[in-house]
């Protein structure tokens, strides 16, 4: 009877004392889509997440849960991470953004953030970094390199995101080599390595000899490592196991700063619900070291459409462009504005096929 | 026109390459399912293969023992299941799902290292005059081994269950275990064999995955591959011919769709995204129409002296 009574309030001492130390804690918790070895996208968001620990030391604890499936269980996940006391929780992957809105309602003292999204509460801000941007400089490399005019992409879900990579990347090839053509085949998948190298090699297959992917694997990168003479990017991560070639350049996406900064801002208590967008300028878009494989003077062009990007004096989607069907989108001198830029549901003109549902 | 630039024979050569992991792993699953044991931690012991046989592969720079080791590794995770489900009586379901889930974490602790590295290439079948024929040559005499040697498992275990007189041991366990344990037949030692078979034979389909149809080692990459193992055996009815043909289809329809996709063809991307899974299914089921069931004791727990 004594003993127990002992252990009880000895228990009960314990929870309560760690209960006052998680107090001081601030708990920032992350939802990934694939798991944190994937060598892209979600590496890079872990990186991030590392990053906030090193840089804030005890004063945080870090959560993660990788491989959550985009849907129901994503819910199911993200309310377990705010029940376990989490102050503000990251969802990095496009399909979560219902769950993430429809567990922020019921957790209003939780920040929630969610990448790559368009729908805010007051309790949820989205950011996303302007892929587009680097996917310029990927075309305008692309356009230089194929040999064969076949351009093959790797495309995951059609949601504006992945559409608007897809019509960067070929506007700036069009531009250098007039007689480009792309392939795209939709995935279905963020992270699949066997179908990622399969679509890799269809479209090897059927000639083309750059690969660009907005999937999330290395593995389009040893398949194309495995055929040989094709060019690849690395994507999300810079992926340079597979430089100097077939990788000749990435898109490497640094979310750290608004990591580091977004936790700083839940610790002073100035949170607050924004949209944040930010390029190659501010630094959340970086380019891969552009290798030797590729020809000096497209190594040059490539770094001046970079500078001028970041600058401000060049936007990729500037007129005149049509659209697919060859109605004029932007005129002369027009930039394309946000608006329609994060809810692009076409291609532009010049590009097949039709973008799924 | 557009299917032009779809090579056929390249596409029938891809379909070797793409279906050989789901058929190792779902041959393995067969051969325990049929010995009445229901084993879902196919997916834990395929990608323990893969990084077995690709952390073995790197080392020695051989891809044959690293296609071994993938072997070993499969069947040392299947022995765990063997232990839990054979001699501690746990629940075989549970015990399967726990195995899957420790395979990812394990192979995920295993392959910190591997990240990025690249394997030995593994050679391919290179025959004097036989892999120069024109069509044929490409298609079915220049894979690696391994492709061959799961064809060969396939006929091996078609043979073994329907005229050999282990076969019919192993199916009398499967269909009534108390009956081959009254016969005299050590129903646990022999379950053991099969589990530890299927565990081998997914390890193998794994590392077919992390040696030659990716090549590399990635965290999570199988990503539901033994599921879908697991699916075909049930609806190929517990038939090796039919494992063959189901695999055949759910590879070939998945290179041909991506192959579609990128010619261009005018069919919604989503139906041909699912098409693999329908039309191996729907011809599946129609083929099952034989009234072919489940092993009769698959899944049940055996105990001397029940």
């Amino acid at each position: 009877m004594k003993l127990t009574h002992l252990l009880t309030s000895a228990a009960l001492a314990l929870g309560l004392a760690s209960a006052g130390v998680a107090q001081d804690k601030t708990k920032v918790g992350f939802i990934y889509v694939g798991p944190i070895g994937d060598g892209g996208w979600t590496y890079e968001h872990d990186k991030g997440r590392l990053a906030v620990e090193a840089h804030f030391g005890d004063a945080v604890e870090t959560v993660y849960q990788e491989s959550v499936p985009e849907g129901a269980d994503a819910e199911r996940a993200i309310t377990q991470m705010a029940l376990q006391g989490a102050d503000l929780i990251f969802t990095t992957s496009f399909g979560f953004m219902e769950p993430t809105l429809a567990v922020a309602e019921k957790f209003p003292d939780v920040k929630f953030e969610h990448a790559t999204g368009y729908k805010t509460l007051p309790n949820v801000s989205t950011y996303s970094a302007r892929f587009y941007e680097g996917r310029a400089v990927q075309g305008h490399i692309a356009g230089k390199m194929t040999k064969s005019n076949i351009v093959g992409y790797i495309a995951s879900y059609p949601i504006p995101e992945v559409i608007r990579g897809i019509n960067s990347a070929y506007i700036h090839a069009k531009k250098v080599n007039p007689d480009v053509e792309f392939k795209i085949i939709w995935a279905y998948t963020w992270f699949d390595p066997a179908k990622e190298a399969d679509a890799a090699t269809a479209l090897i297959e059927q000639g083309a000899d750059v690969i660009l992917q907005h999937t999330d694997s290395t593995a389009p990168q040893a398949a194309a490592e495995k055929a040989g003479n094709v060019v690849t990017f690395g994507q999300a991560s810079d992926m340079s196991e597979y430089a100097p070639f077939p990788r000749v350049s990435s898109i490497i996406d640094n979310w750290a700063p608004y990591y580091i900064a977004r936790t700083q801002a839940v610790m002073d208590g100035t949170w607050e619900s924004t949209q944040t967008w930010d390029g190659i300028g501010p630094g959340m878009v970086g380019i891969g070291e552009i290798s030797d494989a590729v020809p000096a003077e497209v190594k040059e062009e490539a770094l001046a459409l970079k500078a001028a990007m970041a600058d401000g004096i060049y936007h990729p989607f500037s007129g005149p462009l049509n659209k697919q069907d060859g109605s004029v989108w932007l005129a002369e001198g027009a930039v394309a504005d946000d608006g329609t830029l994060l809810g692009m549901d076409f291609y532009v003109e010049g590009l097949t096929g039709e973008i799924p549902n | 026109m557009i299917l032009s630039s779809i090579d056929p024979v390249l596409l029938l050569a891809s379909l070797m390459v793409a279906s050989t992991p789901i058929l190792l792993a779902a041959l393995g699953e067969l051969v325990v399912e049929r010995a009445g044991v229901l084993n879902l931690g196919v997916e834990g012991m395929m990608i323990t293969g893969a990084i077995c046989g690709f952390a073995m592969a790197v080392n020695t720079g051989s891809p044959l023992v690293g296609f071994i080791a993938a072997a070993a590794g499969g069947a040392v995770l299947a022995l765990l299941f063997a232990l839990l489900t054979q001699f501690a009586l746990a629940n075989q379901v549970a015990s399967g799902l726990a195995l899957t889930l420790f395979g990812l974490g394990l192979s995920s602790l295993l392959g910190q290292g591997y990240v990025g590295i690249k394997p030995p290439p593994t050679a391919r079948l290179d025959l004097p005059i036989l892999s120069d024929l024109p069509l044929v040559g490409r298609v079915l005499f220049s894979h690696d081994l391994i492709v061959y040697f799961a064809l060969a498992l396939v006929a091996l275990v078609w043979a073994l269950l329907k005229y050999t007189r282990a076969g019919l041991i192993l199916r009398a366990v499967g269909e009534n275990h108390e009956a081959a344990h009254a016969l005299g037949y050590k129903v646990v030692r022999i379950r053991i064999l099969a589990i530890l078979f299927g565990g081998a034979c997914a390890g193998l389909g794994g590392a077919y995955l992390s040696l030659v149809r990716v090549p590399q080692w990635t965290e999570g990459m199988t990503s539901g591959a033994g599921w879908i193992a697991l699916a075909l055996v049930v609806f190929a009815s517990w038939k090796a011919g039919r494992v063959l043909l189901g695999a055949w289809l759910f590879g070939g329809v998945s290179v041909l769709q991506l192959n579609l996709q990128a010619a261009g063809l005018a069919i919604p991307v989503e139906y041909l995204s699912m098409s693999p899974y329908l039309i191996t299914i729907l011809v599946l089921v129609i083929m099952s129409a034989d009234k072919s069931r489940a092993p009769a004791s698959l899944g049940r727990i055996f105990h001397a002296s029940q």
